[in-house]
């Protein structure tokens, strides 16, 4: 059952050898997604149901005899399962936390079994609007269900079971994977000891869904989309999705971070120009790039667009958008925590405007009212929202320590 | 063990719940959760302190209490402890306040003032005092609030607290019988056992 296949290559010592010398010392080097199919019927939020689906997953590090040191971690808006390593010799992008993921490192997997996938609706190789639709025989398009947060923990519950593993020793996950993180300690606290939220919030605010919904009408509005059904037509409303990458990749980061990134060029001169380096050393007076950071808004944009599926995009924002899990308890999200008698550790980072440091010390508060045992640390970084994919020193040695703890303690249990 | 965290021990009853302000390295809560199963948690605002109780298991919260303990509700705890840490507070009244509001009672530790050391040092240097015990200068230290234990005495019945218990130790944490007689003359550390008193 186990996928043993995504431990980096074990065949040979020489290709261990080429390994090490192609990837990093503290990489999982070299892995392999592997498709799980579910013929489950899966009840959606939404009233709608999947009668079957496929999950793509990764998976690093050995899970021991006892099954007791296996990590979900949980993807954000545009992560997938790709969490840490490379999927090829070529291959010089590494996954989304691999930061966080690999030998030594916080998720270490010379101590953890970690489990990432990618969620359904997601465009990776699970279930989604690329995918085909095995009732029609055609892509699902726009016509694949809207996924809430607690329908991909629903998901993920049977991805475990399928794995063999009872409990986790921790879920984790930042932003949109902080609320996954929050959903498991509401829905299935009996099966998580540690739940680990980092830079995430109880729910949306109206500026954050405002951000939301002028990602999805440049999606929308572009001529490309069809209706979502860009796919059959043999095309992609890419300079939608460019947009809609532009104005979200604005919120990930923070002034302070963008005036570091865009204002080098001038430092000696006094000290900062906001920010403002020019791409040619001079002003064009025309509506094409002036400023660096432009340029690199333009970059970031039509790479992701290159890359990732504009009807997954909508499912994303939507996700994030409804999930809010104080609904079921009238609006009181301490009551939501009544049950959830896992151990909490909440991190937020200072220059982060997307889900500030409030947003997760109301998390705190709310936690700390219905009795639980929670940790919160505020790391002051520059990095704004994206500080939780970084190598940020005070958040990396903090996550370390406190998953070294986890582990000590499974090291006793087994014992 | 430092001697005035088992004085304070031994006021904590097993299996209840502990939040300790400025708990430092965690140090206390680590031998409490051990010795006496009581659930703990911290406040802390150092990142290497925050770090150590991350490091031992005990539950941390970043914030700095000068800001308030709003995000705690009334009676969560059953005991609200605060050692050491009172003299380096802008409002220590009002964190008293907010101290027996949150907990069933209250555990207080502070330097004693009055102690003849103290009174010493300022009458024939005609400096504030400067001791191995507490080694900052007047312009640097982060002890911006000192009393005595009369000053204690009066805020206490100001505020109608009850005293439970006082002691009062020497550096080394020694209590004795001329200590137990002048408190405020021989006594270093002042440990206080509060509780709000019962509305009549």
């Amino acid at each position: 059952m186990r996928n043993r296949n995504s431990d980096g290559p074990k065949e040979s010592g020489e290709s261990r050898l080429k390994m090490s010398k192609k990837f990093p010392e503290n990489s999982v080097g070299l892995v392999k997604p592997q498709s799980y199919h579910f013929d489950q019927t899966l009840e959606l939020r939404s009233g709608e149901s999947l009668s079957e689906f496929e999950l793509m997953v990764e998976t690093y590090g050995e899970l021991n005899a006892e099954g007791s040191n296996a990590i979900l971690v949980c993807h954000a808006l545009s992560g997938d399962h790709h969490a840490a390593g490379f999927h090829s010799e070529e291959d010089d992008k590494p996954g989304w936390w691999e930061t966080c993921i690999g030998p030594g490192k916080p998720f270490d997997t010379n101590k953890f079994f970690v489990v990432s996938l990618n969620n359904l609706g997601g465009c990776a190789g699970s279930s989604g609007p690329n995918t085909i639709n095995p009732q029609s025989g055609k892509y699902y398009g726009p016509d694949f269900p809207v996924v809430t947060v607690r329908d991909w923990v629903n998901s993920q519950v049977m991805l475990m079971d399928r794995l063999g593993i009872r409990k986790w020793a921790a879920v984790a996950g930042g932003s949109l994977g902080g609320m996954q993180v929050l959903r498991w300690a509401i829905s299935y606290p009996e099966r998580l000891d540690y739940a680990i939220c980092i830079a995430a919030a109880p729910k949306l605010s109206a500026q954050n869904i405002a951000f939301n919904e002028v990602a999805r009408q440049s999606i929308i509005s572009d001529p490309n989309f069809h209706d979502g059904h860009y796919l059959e037509k043999g095309t992609s409303p890419q300079q939608g999705l460019t947009l809609a990458r532009m104005v979200g990749h604005i919120t990930y980061l923070s002034e302070n971070a963008m005036r570091a990134k865009f204002g080098k060029a001038v430092k000696e001169l006094n000290g900062t120009n906001f920010g403002r380096d020019l791409r040619t050393g001079k002003l064009n007076f025309g509506f094409n790039v002036d400023f660096q950071v432009e340029s690199y808004l333009r970059y970031q944009g039509e790479r992701f667009s290159k890359n990732f599926d504009a009807n997954t995009y909508l499912l994303m924002t939507k996700a994030l958008d409804y999930f809010d899990p104080s609904v079921d308890f009238q609006g009181d999200l301490s009551n939501a925590f009544t049950n959830s008698d896992c151990r909490f550790l909440l991190m937020s980072f200072s220059t982060d405007w997307r889900f500030p440091p409030e947003r997760s010390r109301e998390l705190v508060e709310n936690l700390l009212s219905a009795g639980r045992r929670v940790s919160y640390l505020e790391i002051e970084a520059d990095e704004g929202h994206d500080a939780f994919l970084l190598p940020v020193p005070r958040y990396i040695k903090a996550l370390s320590l406190y998953m070294d703890k986890i582990h000590r303690e499974i090291t006793r249990h087994a014992a | 063990m430092r001697p005035d965290l088992q004085i304070i021990a031994r006021l904590i009853d097993p299996g209840t719940r502990v939040l300790d302000l400025g708990c430092g390295d965690g140090s206390l809560l680590d031998f409490l959760q051990e010795q006496k199963s009581v659930s703990g948690l911290g406040l802390e605002i150092d990142p290497d302190n925050i770090e150590s109780c991350l490091d031992k298991g005990v539950d941390v919260i970043e914030q700095n209490l000068d800001s308030g303990l709003d995000n705690f509700r009334s009676a969560s705890f059953d005991t609200v402890l605060l050692a050491q840490t009172i003299q380096a507070l802008t409002r220590p009244d009002l964190l008293l306040d907010e101290m027996l509001r949150i907990g069933q009672t209250g555990i207080v530790t502070f330097p004693n003032f009055g102690n003849w050391k103290s009174r010493v040092y300022l009458a024939s240097k005609g400096r504030m005092p400067v001791s191995k015990f507490i080694p900052y200068e007047w312009y640097n230290t982060p002890n911006i609030h000192f009393c005595t234990v009369k000053d204690f005495d009066e805020l206490c019945r100001q505020k109608s607290f009850q005293i439970l218990g006082r002691t009062v130790v020497d550096s080394e944490h020694q209590g004795n019988w001329a200590m137990r007689h002048w408190p405020n003359f021989l006594g270093e550390i002042a440990i206080y056992h509060l509780t709000r008193r019962e509305e009549a």
